[in-house]
């Protein structure tokens, strides 16, 4: 009798969902090589060869938005640290990429990678050991990020750290990272980073045809991460997640372990973070420490609360276009970004607190369903 | 005493449990056995100790000296929140704490008595009997028409019933009610009246109530607590002629 949450796991995967999700699939995945390589370049709608990485770029910004949100959306925990996990997938992203470039250096050095025979290293440190092998890096993608929020979490959590203060600390971890990394001696490039890449399982990450691959498997990353993140939201354990953003003691006292609740999302939205970053660094050909920056992480909270907290396809529109104004507004008066970005932040909260998504939400433009409102006073 | 035996007897025992806060005795060596199948008031002027008495048994706060012990068996004092719920001790708060941002069916479908692990609520279907088991509660706090509302847009006596509810639906063995009636209308004072000793029927009930009235019309044994332990326990007319609980309490 009781027809709301079967009828509503019904409408959350219903037809409705699959078309607009497959609408979107389908003008992302086959606009951009249709009008990369079939229109002729002349055209005025052709896509350069310059544009496809670029928006591979916005799409793994995308994933990373999308992570932020499953935790600061569904669960209240708003993490300024995101960048971090981002970072790390990136960096052993470009290990493995460093490892393919072999005697092609500057140095021509057999063993060692380019960075290290010039801080005059004779071995490779054993944390560098495996990443010559794609599945090597891959795991570690997933686990590298996937153990630090595993155990950051279960600190915070299991200390009851939250709000503000959980805020800070994880905006501390992601700055005492940058600090490392940009130490020589820590094996990771130091200042400078990872570049100069090659090629990626064999295929040559200069030619455009890789480069539309990784845009590519990048959408099909977004695709995939935007239904595992809508699964955990419309399940009870979504539900459960947003019963303890607004009241999280009485959630304990329902018999719900808050901690293991918290720990399951920060960890799942920190591996979304880290293949994001994995995808990144072959698009844009380098990994440095500034992307551990404590700003970069505040950039991906401004990117989803422009797109609508709480809402998934929010935080994607949010990333996207944030990051579309940069590209353009960098070029045209780079001077004024931060001023933008900054009144964007502002204007976003006083006059549409429930950003793009939530507005059009309210106008009945989109149906709401499986959204999460917002909790009252913020 | 015999304290082991006594602990085993009964439901809930509290032995010379004192919490205090930067010095403030809040709860001074307090001592109190609630037997199964009890429905007890306890009443006590602010600062008594009532609320914190409760958040001793609900693992919110750790005594720092005393025993505190479940069926005999289980000590609270050493578990957390989610593992003294699971327990079947289920509490009503002073402020009615439902969880606004969902529907009142998605508040009582978190209630159930299914698993609370945090991957088995990934997973977690709605059966059949457990929907049943919804529609049960939902007519038995009289919300019926309200299921697919949310909680936030309920009225402050349909959030406390909503709460009730939500114990009601685990099927605990212990509830805690913090001031239930507090904020209703008469009206909705004797509803929540007759619900208690309707529920008092098969659990027991430990309620903290100022109002002095509704004490009354459970007719139940009642504890008076002052300065963080007991002062005066038995029926309501022994413990209104009690002349240190006339002094204390109802005097002023």
């Amino acid at each position: 009798m009781s027809e709301l949450p079967r009828g509503q796991r019904n409408s959350a995967w219903g037809p409705g969902f699959w078309a607009g999700f497959v609408a979107c699939a389908v003008v992302l995945a086959l606009a951009v090589p249709i009008l990369n390589l079939w229109v002729p370049s002349n055209s005025a709608v052709a896509l350069p060869d310059y544009l496809v990485p670029l928006l591979g770029k916005y799409l793994c910004y995308a994933l990373l938005a999308l992570s932020l949100d499953l935790v600061w959306g569904y669960a209240g925990i708003l993490s300024l640290g995101h960048g971090a996990f981002f970072a790390l997938g990136g960096y052993c992203m470009g290990m493995y990429l460093m490892r393919q470039i072999g005697t092609r250096g500057v140095y021509g050095n057999p063993l060692l990678p380019d960075f290290m025979v010039f801080l005059n290293w004779k071995e490779l440190p054993w944390f560098w050991w495996g990443f010559d092998h794609f599945s090597w890096a891959a795991a570690m993608i997933v686990l590298v990020p996937g153990m630090l929020a595993l155990v950051f979490g279960w600190l915070a959590f299991r200390s009851r750290v939250t709000g503000v203060y959980l805020s800070i600390i994880t905006q501390a971890m992601t700055y005492a990272l940058m600090l490392a990394f940009f130490r020589n001696d820590m094996g990771f490039g130091g200042n400078n980073g990872m570049t100069d890449y090659k090629d990626i399982l064999g295929w040559d990450l200069h030619q455009p045809s890789t480069r539309l691959g990784l845009y590519l498997v990048s959408t099909t990353a977004l695709g995939a991460g935007y239904l595992l993140c809508r699964f955990v939201t419309i399940s009870k354990l979504g539900r459960v997640l947003l019963a303890l953003r607004d009241a999280e003691s009485r959630v304990r006292f329902l018999g719900y372990s808050v901690t293991n609740a918290k720990l399951f999302v920060f960890t799942l939205s920190a591996v979304l973070a880290g293949i994001a970053g994995a995808l990144y660094v072959p698009q844009v050909g380098i990994i440095n420490p500034s992307e551990f920056s404590p700003g970069n992480s505040i950039e991906i909270a401004i990117w989803v609360s422009v797109g609508g907290r709480g809402t998934l396809s929010g935080a994607i529109v949010g990333a996207v276009l944030v990051n579309l104004a940069k590209t353009w507004l960098t070029g045209a008066a780079p001077e004024t970004w931060l001023f933008v970005l900054g009144a964007l932040f502002v204007a976003t909260t006083l006059v549409i607190p429930r950003g793009i998504v939530g507005l059009l939400h309210s106008a009945r433009w989109v149906r709401p369903r499986a959204t999460a409102p917002l909790p009252a006073g913020e | 005493m015999n304290t082991a035996t006594a602990a085993v007897d009964t439901l809930l025992y509290l032995n010379g449990v004192t919490v205090s806060f930067d010095g403030f005795k809040a709860l001074n060596e307090l001592s109190l056995i609630v037997e199964e199948g009890e429905l007890r008031t306890i009443i006590g002027p602010n600062g008594a100790g009532k609320t914190t008495m409760m958040d001793v048994v609900t693992g919110k706060t750790r005594p720092d000296a005393g025993e505190v012990f479940f069926r005999g068996t289980a000590d609270l004092s050493r578990l957390d929140e989610a593992a003294i719920a699971n327990l079947g001790i289920g509490r009503k708060f002073q402020r009615p704490t439902v969880f606004e941002n969902l529907t009142v069916l998605e508040n009582l479908e978190l209630s159930l008595d299914d698993s609370r692990g945090t991957l088995r609520t990934l997973f977690a279907q709605l059966s059949p009997d457990r929907r049943d088991r919804i529609d049960d509660t939902l007519a038995r706090i009289g919300l019926t028409a309200q299921r697919a509302q949310s909680a936030g847009a309920l009225s402050h006596g349909q959030k406390q019933w909503l709460e009730i509810g939500m114990l009601l639906i685990h099927d605990r063995s212990l509830l805690l009610l913090d001031e239930p009636v507090a904020g209703l209308t008469d009206r909705e004072t004797e509803q929540t009246a007759e619900l208690i000793l309707d529920l008092a029927k098969d659990r027991t009930i430990v309620v903290v109530e100022h109002d002095m009235a509704f004490v009354r019309s459970l007719g139940a044994k009642v504890t008076v607590l002052h300065e963080g332990s007991v002062l005066a326990e038995g029926s309501i007319d022994h413990v209104q002629n009690d002349p240190h609980v006339i002094e204390v309490y109802l005097g002023r």
